[in-house]
């Protein structure tokens, strides 16, 4: 009985707390975007516009769901949907603090310690992309269809680069659970040996949940709006969470596996890890405010001769130093 | 690139320590520059007689044609305006007004001025339409901003 309880818990903790983190993330973005455009920002819906994400939420429920007259209509309802699932999913196997003492019980702080987690990660981010392909074709209009070709074309060149990028964690750290890669970083966080390893995840992780300025997916100067042109109310809100659960997800991987996860001094760990996942947010968002989008080609170009030549080559050094240097 | 990259992202990291150039309007108002043109005010003279003699050349100079004036004359033994005559009817559409300050220029006294208010909303139509008993001011001395609007030595004076 208490370990249902447990695993219940945990779920509404890691799923809630996502929820809830991703909400805040629009009211983060929004001010972060503001500080550096030099002015305030959502500060009027309670203390500091905390509230602001909540009053969104209740306009967005209340508004008209528009479906096209030429649209798919299962599809599009249902694609939204197929986005989130898997956003909210991939996040069951970080682990996202030490093991607590609850009832007596030891409770690992990660919904399911998956022993193939990062490969789980891939599947479920993998999939993500479907609903934003279906979503497109369903809305019968050509802004969206671009759009989600464009994400589909995107997804496939930088998620094999995404991959090779942790390659090199997996190998020194010859595990592919991410509480054990946490366990394995106790020395020293893996930024220290592997720079490269995650100066291309960084990269690749903008490109994977469609950030600018890999944000070619949902162009508004060019698709107005991309895969969610024509979405409205919840079924857009729900493409917008999203969004921000995947980068949330990537942002704890990232976290995970070149930050050394919960760990850190004198904090407690679920603080740490906030912290780390929050910085990588912020980096998100900093990063939006001041670059601009690539062109398609400049795009694929990237991902194919630069960034995949240099993952395999991280790889390789990697493996060479594992072999030779133990 | 990176070089690149990073040097946008000091760039926008400086300019987030600036101060914010945003006004909190309700919490805060600016103090509109002079020559602002806001809702219209009718003047008086010092001695509290209207300044408006009725003559219309407002409304003639409105492009939009949203005054709409009608003049009396004064009763020689308790005069309203300076003048033979003073508006008895002096309506100003503000909805269809544009605030071009044509009616200003052609006011030969000094009678109706552009002011700095402008926060008049209404939540009816009809409520736009401004009577002269809303736009007539009762001392011109309480709007001394308002003085800057006319060129004193322009005016024509019935002393």
């Amino acid at each position: 009985m208490i370990w249902l309880l447990i695993i219940l818990g945990k779920v509404l903790v890691g799923f809630g707390g996502l929820l809830l983190l991703a909400a805040y993330m629009t009211w983060m973005e929004r001010r972060v975007f503001a500080l550096i455009q030099v002015r305030v920002g959502p500060n009027r819906v309670g203390p500091s516009g905390l509230l602001q994400p909540i009053a969104d939420g209740i306009k967005l429920m209340f508004k008209e769901t528009i479906i096209p007259a030429q649209a798919d209509k299962v599809i599009y309802v249902l694609a939204p949907a197929v986005t989130l699932i898997p956003a909210l999913a991939a996040f069951a196997v970080v682990p996202f603090g030490d093991s607590v003492t609850v009832f007596g019980q030891k409770v690992d702080l990660v919904v399911a310690d998956v022993n193939v987690g990062i490969l789980y990660i891939f599947a479920m981010a993998g999939i993500g992309v479907y609903g934003i392909v279906l979503g497109s074709w369903a809305s019968n209009s050509k802004y969206p269809l671009i759009g989600g070709l464009r994400s589909a074309a995107q997804l496939i060149s930088y998620e094999l680069s995404l991959g090779m990028s942790l390659l090199g964690v997996v190998m020194i750290s010859g595990t592919l659970s991410l509480k054990g890669i946490v366990e394995a970083q106790a020395g020293m966080p893996y930024i220290v040996l592997q720079p490269l390893g995650f100066l291309l995840f960084v990269i690749c992780m903008l490109a994977e949940t469609n950030r600018a300025p890999f944000d070619l997916p949902e162009a508004e100067s060019e698709l107005t709006g991309g895969f969610h042109t024509e979405y409205s109310s919840m079924h857009f809100a729900v493409y917008s969470i999203a969004e921000y659960c995947s980068m949330i997800t990537l942002s704890a991987v990232g976290a995970t596996f070149f930050l050394g996860g919960w760990r850190g001094p004198l904090l407690p760990p679920v603080l740490w890890f906030l912290i780390k996942v929050l910085a990588f947010m912020f980096f998100f968002m900093w990063l939006r405010a001041s670059t601009p989008r690539l062109r398609y080609d400049q795009l694929m170009g990237f991902g194919w001769k630069v960034l995949l030549p240099l993952s395999i080559l991280n790889v390789m050094l990697t493996a060479a130093a594992v072999v030779f240097l133990g | 690139m990176l070089g690149e990259i990073c040097r946008g992202l000091w760039l926008t990291l400086k300019h987030s320590f600036k101060n914010r150039v945003t006004v909190q309007y309700p919490d805060v108002k600016e103090e509109m520059p002079v020559g602002y043109r806001g809702l219209h005010k009718l003047l008086r003279w010092e001695d509290g007689l209207e300044r408006c003699v009725g003559c219309k050349l407002c409304s003639a100079a409105c492009p939009v044609d949203c005054i709409y004036v009608e003049s009396e004359e004064n009763d020689p033994e308790a005069p309203t305006s300076k003048g033979e005559r003073y508006a008895s009817i002096y309506e100003i559409n503000e909805l269809r007004c544009i605030f071009c300050g044509y009616c200003e220029e052609a006011c030969p006294v000094g009678a109706v001025v552009l002011g700095n208010e402008y926060e008049f909303c209404q939540d009816d139509r009809g409520k736009f339409l401004y009577e002269k008993g809303d736009l007539i001011v009762e001392r011109t001395e309480d709007y001394p901003e308002l003085h800057a609007r006319y060129d004193e030595k322009n005016l024509l004076t019935y002393v």
